[in-house]
């Protein structure tokens, strides 16, 4: 018999811990209903390009507090994002299948300190969190092509030394 | 219209816009906006080597490598059909400063000068894009997640532990740019 893929990694402390989609659905799709995934990272990527936050000048205008244009944009993103939040739990409204809309907690770690500052060194370095990072190459910044290889290499590093860090 | 769009989008049209990414994903299939993760997922799908934190079906998060292939995707239709034809509106101070180290080109989203394939080899551009990306890659997977995860999806959902994480990418931010980077730049 064989034995399943071992995930030592699925329990929900360590999970929880992550970005990594907690809530992943249920349900089984075929593999082409990913699609919709793409067609909203277009949109997505679309409006990260046309609000210059992928810019590494508009990024160095916020760490330098010359310009308000970043601090509206996320001021922004997370208020209409609260308010879309708090409107689906009130409602309790579901997804387009019916399945309940389950969002877990992110309580506080010491990695959110000590990881959130090289995090903040990096973005003030490269002009680029993830998201920017993908859509950056897409304008045809290919060098930048570099950097997310360098950044994968940086999350497999943290990968592996996981365990001898606090947490 | 189409002269409209192809301006800068102000950030009270792009930021409501980018919010709305928060619903659209739970709505469409139950997902919580986050784009680093993509970063791990690729480690678990080419190079695991038996590491606990890379041994999950990655294949059960792909719908995450769809998005940032998207992501990747309206970066170039944005800059292909709707590109700016004006250079990038720059700060008077930060264009003085930039202009100390040699920096004058401000036609396109990055400086040319800084990001070019042949400043890979430089040591300035080495520790720009290299040492960089790299802190990017760690720093988020150590935070749990990176602007989209923390900033806008964790504070939306108002997680104390996104505020922390949130609090200290600015606090990065302004160390390096205005105490570190000044050196990096000298280079």
């Amino acid at each position: 018999m064989s034995a399943p893929i071992q995930e030592t990694n699925t329990d929900f402390e360590t999970r929880s811990l992550d970005a990594v989609c907690v809530n992943s659905s249920e349900l089984t799709h075929p593999w082409w209903f990913n699609l919709k995934y793409l067609a909203t990272g277009l949109l997505f990527g679309i409006i990260l390009t046309k609000a210059e936050v992928i810019s590494w000048f508009r990024i160095q205008e916020m760490f330098r507090l010359q310009s308000f244009h970043m601090f509206g944009v996320i001021g922004s993103a997370v208020a209409v994002g609260a308010l879309s939040v708090f409107i689906i739990k009130k409602f309790d409204i579901r997804t387009i299948y019916g399945e309940k809309i389950d969002l877990h907690d992110r309580p506080f770690n010491k990695g959110q300190i000590i990881g959130g500052l090289m995090f903040g060194f990096g973005w003030a370095m490269t002009g680029a969190c993830p998201g920017p990072l993908f859509a950056q190459i897409g304008t045809g910044a290919t060098v930048v092509i570099a950097t997310l290889f360098s950044a994968i290499a940086g999350t497999w590093v943290y990968g592996s030394v996981r365990e001898k860090l606090p947490h | 219209m189409l002269e409209w769009l192809q301006k800068p989008w102000p950030w009270y049209v792009a930021g409501p816009l980018i919010g709305l990414m928060v619903p659209l994903l739970l709505l469409i299939g139950n997902k919580t906006l986050g784009i680093s993760s993509s970063l791990r997922h690729v480690c678990a799908a080419c190079l695991p080597a038996r590491i606990p934190f890379f041994r999950y079906d990655w294949k059960k998060e792909i719908w995450n490598l769809f998005f940032v292939t998207g992501v990747l995707g309206g970066g170039f239709l944005a800059a292909t059909f709707l590109g700016n034809p004006e250079p990038i509106a720059v700060h008077e101070k930060l264009l003085t400063e930039l202009q100390g180290y040699g920096i004058t080109d401000h036609s396109s989203m990055m400086p040319v000068e800084l990001f070019n394939w042949p400043a890979l080899a430089t040591i300035r551009g080495c520790i720009l894009m290299i040492v960089g990306g790299f802190l990017v890659g760690f720093g988020t997977r150590y935070a749990g997640g990176c602007t989209s995860g923390h900033s806008i999806m964790g504070l939306s959902n108002l997680q104390p532990g996104s505020l922390v994480a949130t609090i200290c990418f600015m606090a990065g931010g302004f160390i390096m740019a205005n105490l570190i980077l000044p050196f990096i730049l000298q280079l």
